[in-house]
């Protein structure tokens, strides 16, 4: 049993259609849990379910083992940080911190001692007298932190925290909030639309549609099996690269432009003749020797990162992007062999969505060569 | 953007002349205040300036009373407005609870009622309870006020609703919320439209007409009624000395807050 | 449900089950009693000071009542009758509405004009914003008693600017001719301050790319009055024009002071008559008939302000 656990968790507004369906979901004491989806996907309302801010509609919701659909968030024991921090404006950090302490009516001399060690964890000890608008806005996430931590809940509760701030300070933010919460023992449910957050700092991460579950799991295995084409494109960054696709009894066409040849030990049969959406990732698409398994494609864009550079081609009607190594100086117009491999093709049923058969090859052994 | 001199001085003519013909009757005002009676009847310019008039006002009349009077009735109606006010104001925002929008559109449907139409029944009321020639019944009438109400309600809505939810996680109730949050943060509001009620209140004149009928809580507004009602032997000085006393405390005080004002009547009006 | 075989774990749920139903309402049962108690206060003293009262003038407008304002006879719509049968009040009406007449416009045309100068950057604009705006601060019986000496048939400043051109002395608050014109020019004047505040304020919240752009144009400064500010301002205006028109049609205290509704009833307007009527003849009945005059007149006035700008102008 976990400690988090959800059993049909539903969520409708005025009894109309609803925004959350059928969630069932345990999470684990201590543990990093990433709620992603795009808005509106109903990730924030999950969230604030769990914190007590939205009333549930239907379904069981049991913290440490007791049933609290009903309990209001104080005697929920936990914190919660939000997208805008929500910091008193007329307090300075200090009364900020004490806030909540304050509220619940907790010793002065235990409060005392609590918010010394707190600012001097999140580095805020001089600026205890500053009010929130005198600071920036890395700081005041980090009095939004340090008015978790100063509560010594368990659970934590983190709404889109970084995405007020710009993307070097985000970059830090990510690597502290998980050291803090390791350090602390924390369990953490942290919501956020952005998949580099979600793969970078969740244990575990739960990818929502509309309301709906589509997956759950460990962010390398989202990433090396996504369970459907919405995880497919929405994991990963630049996005997966899709394309319709039929399977004869020797080739693979894609988008009927690519003949891939194949031999029938590589694929289950049953899904022969099928309508089918492959992908393949941008990385797994390597400058060809012009050797087998290569085609020639037209070069329409070209993004030079420095490290990396990101070619753009036509396949069909697809826009398929390719993640090369080092910098390439070719230029658009260019006609250029790329490396196909039938191993790195994910299968996606182009009806349901779902996977079919996950790319075969992953991609450890590169980063071993590297 | 550079304005052309000759438009800019074109503007400062247009607005000196503006000013000046605005604000004439109180310069004149102010200027009899100080002048003699003689000086004031035969319209010539003044001979001599003393403060005069303004012994005799105090003198003659209860003036000082009157200012009290006036000072405490604007001071409870404005404190009673900004109780009542910001109470329902959280309410509208805050709460959600079964008859709120009824409710809300019972507020609106207060400004459809105009004082005046009601003043009858409001005189038997006051009367019958025994109100008349006391505070209470010169205040109490006006504690409700819907604009009051929308103003602050506008201004609630900009505070994040984060604010209050992360108070809940804490366990704060709505009543500590109010005094500990909302009220602080919105503190500018609150000023503005404490000005605003006692300006207004101050200024009133047709009720303490109708609900005072000795000296006891009688208002200065309706004390410059009589003084210049009883003086029939054309005393202009004196008068006038009674009506600046009456302007100056409402006067600074728009000085003062005119900028807050102007914004503050603006947002809760047009949003 | 299932009665045969009642596991643990689905009788713990129905036990939970029963449970919420009841603490939701015991929940929604609180805030409701939360919420009235934020709004009680308001809520009575608006019912008895308002509510009540509304419907007790409606009630008493069907009566005759003694000194006391006690209701002694039934008679039905009689004193709707008498009233609009009445050459004194219908005298009122027609007063009444010349007053709204002459101020609303000349308040408003004035006011915005102030406001537009006032709108310019330059120096010392503080100043003549709050000279502008000062006559907000002016109470009435203030401005009355500056007024009456303005008007005075001897000694006051305009006889005085007559007679330097030669022109005969107006009896401006005794003559029919100019009575209303009289009470109209000291309420224009009164009026202007706020009018003017909430005019700047309007003037001020329009975005300043928007004359920039046009600056780009090379648009003239008339051209950028008529296509950029009057149409941005159309609300505020709308605002300020109901307000104004409803303000109008209560004014008492200038016509107290200043004509005591004298020469010949021409400045007897709605208020004044209702007071005349109720606390000098101590007709309740009448006077109660006619606040029910003067209150369709205000909620049509309201009425039109929400739903013509209900588009711009809305509390929701």
């Amino acid at each position: 049993m976990g400690y988090i656990e959800l059993m049909d968790i539903s969520k409708s507004y005025n009894k109309q259609s609803n925004v959350l369906n059928g969630i069932d979901l345990n999470i684990e004491k201590g543990e990093f849990f990433v709620l992603v989806g795009p808005s509106g996907s109903g990730k924030s309302t999950l969230l604030r379910m769990i914190a007590g801010l939205e009333e549930i509609s239907g379904g069981t919701l049991k913290i440490n083992e007791k049933i609290v659909n009903h309990l209001p968030p104080k005697d929920r024991n936990l914190s919660m940080v939000f997208q805008n921090y929500a910091l008193y404006p007329h307090l300075t950090v200090e009364q900020n911190i004490l806030f909540g302490l304050n509220a619940r009516k907790i010793d002065k001399q235990v409060q005392k001692k609590r918010l010394e060690e707190t600012a001097k964890l999140m580095g805020l000890s001089d600026l205890l007298k500053r009010k929130p608008r005198e600071l920036s806005g890395g700081q005041r996430q980090r009095v939004a932190l340090a008015r978790a931590v100063v509560s010594e809940a368990p659970l934590c509760l983190m709404d889109e925290p970084l995405s007020n701030l710009d993307a070097k300070l985000r970059a830090n933010m990510r690597i502290e909030i998980r050291r803090l919460q390791k350090q602390l023992g924390l369990t953490m449910i942290y919501v956020t639309h952005d998949q580099v957050e979600a793969m970078t700092m969740g244990d575990r991460i739960m990818v929502l549609n509309d309301g709906v579950i589509q997956q759950v799991g460990e962010p390398i295995t989202l990433y090396n099996k996504p369970s459907n084409l919405f995880v497919a494109s929405f994991i990963g960054s630049p996005k997966m690269n899709l394309g319709k696709a039929v399977l004869t009894d020797d080739h693979l066409i894609i988008e009927e432009e690519l003949k891939i040849p194949i031999n029938s030990t590589q694929i289950e049969t049953n899904i022969k003749n099928k309508n089918l959406i492959i992908g393949i990732r941008a990385e797994n698409l390597p400058l060809g020797s012009n050797g087998e398994e290569t085609y020639e494609i037209e070069v329409v864009n070209v993004e030079q990162l420095g490290n990396e550079t990101l070619v753009s081609f036509e396949v069909g009607s697809e826009l398929w992007t390719a993640k090369w190594l080092g910098q390439w100086l070719g230029k658009v117009g260019d006609k250029v062999p790329v490396h196909i491999s039938i191993e790195n093709i994910h299968f996606f049923d182009a009806h349901t969505g779902n996977l079919i058969q996950a790319a075969s090859n992953t991609n450890k052994q590169e980063v071993v060569k590297i | 953007m550079t304005v052309p001199i000759s438009r800019k001085i074109l503007f400062y003519i247009l607005l000196m002349i503006s000013a000046l013909v605005i604000f004439a009757p109180v310069i004149m005002a102010f200027v009899m205040s100080f002048m003699d009676n003689k000086d004031i009847m035969t319209g010539s310019l003044p001979q001599t300036l003393s403060f005069d008039n303004y012994v005799k006002a105090f003198e003659k009349f209860p003036l000082l009373k009157y200012l009290f009077n006036s000072l405490v009735v604007a001071l409870v109606i404005t404190f009673g407005q900004l109780v009542l006010s910001s109470l329902a104001a959280y309410a509208f925002v805050f709460l959600e609870f079964k008859g709120r929008d009824f409710l809300f559109f019972l507020f609106i449907a207060t400004m459809m009622v105009p004082f005046e139409a009601s003043i009858i029944p409001n005189f038997h009321i006051i009367r019958d309870l025994g109100w008349i020639d006391k505070y209470l019944g010169l205040t109490v009438p006006f504690f409700a006020m819907a604009f009051g109400t929308f103003l602050l309600r506008q201004n609630y809505k900009q505070i994040p609703k984060e604010l209050r939810e992360a108070s809940l996680i804490e366990g704060m109730g709505d009543f500590k919320f109010f005094l500990k949050v909302v009220l602080p943060v919105s503190k500018t509001s609150l000023v503005t439209l404490g000005a605003y009620g006692f300006l207004t209140s101050w200024n009133m004149y047709l009720w303490p007409l109708l609900s005072t009928t000795n000296d006891t809580v009688r208002t200065v507004q309706i004390g410059l009624k009589q003084l210049q009602n009883q003086e029939q032997l054309n005393d202009w000085g004196m008068i006038m000395a009674g009506a600046i006393i009456v302007i100056i405390p409402t006067l600074v005080l728009l000085f003062l807050g005119q900028k807050k004002l102007q914004k503050g009547l603006t947002e809760g009006a047009i949003k | 449900m299932s009665m045969s075989n009642p596991t643990l774990e689905s009788l713990e749920n129905e036990i939970s089950e029963i449970n919420f139903e009841q603490i939701k309402k015991k929940q929604r049962l609180k805030s409701f009693a939360k919420g009235m108690l934020f709004l009680l206060p308001s809520i009575v003293l608006f019912g008895a000071f308002l509510f009540y009262p509304l419907f007790k003038t409606i009630y008493l407008s069907f009566f005759l009542t003694n000194a006391q304002g006690e209701t002694t006879v039934f008679v039905g719509l009689q004193n709707y009758i008498d009233m609009f049968a009445s050459p004194v009040f219908q005298q009122s009406m027609k007063s009444t509405f010349l007053f709204v007449l002459y101020t609303v416009p000349t308040t408003v045309v004035i006011a915005l004009f102030l406001a537009v100068l006032a709108n310019e950057k330059l120096k010392g604009i503080g100043l003549f914003r709050t000279i502008f705006s000062s006559t907000m601060g002016i109470s009435v019986a203030a401005a009355s008693v500056f007024w009456l000496y303005m008007f005075h048939p001897s000694i006051g400043f305009l006889n005085k600017m007559l007679e330097i051109f030669g022109i005969d002395a107006i009896g401006w608050l005794t003559d029919p001719k100019w009575a209303l014109l009289a009470v109209s020019a000291t309420t224009i004047w009164m009026n202007l301050g706020f009018t003017f505040l909430i005019l700047l304020g309007g003037l001020q919240s329009i975005d300043s790319y928007l004359y920039e752009s046009a600056d780009i144009d090379g648009a003239s400064y008339f051209y950028k009055l008529r296509r950029i500010t009057i149409p941005m301002l159309s609300p505020t205006l709308f605002f300020v024009i109901t307000v104004t028109i409803i303000n109008a049609f209560q004014t008492f205290g200038q016509i107290d002071i200043l004509t005591q509704g004298g020469p010949q009833n021409t400045t007897n307007l709605i208020v004044y008559s209702i007071y005349r009527e109720a606390f000098a003849n101590y007709q309740f009945g009448t006077a109660s008939a006619q606040s029910i005059v003067l209150f369709i007149i205000i909620l049509v006035m309201t009425v039109l302000q929400f739903k013509l700008g209900e588009r711009k102008v809305h509390y929701q």
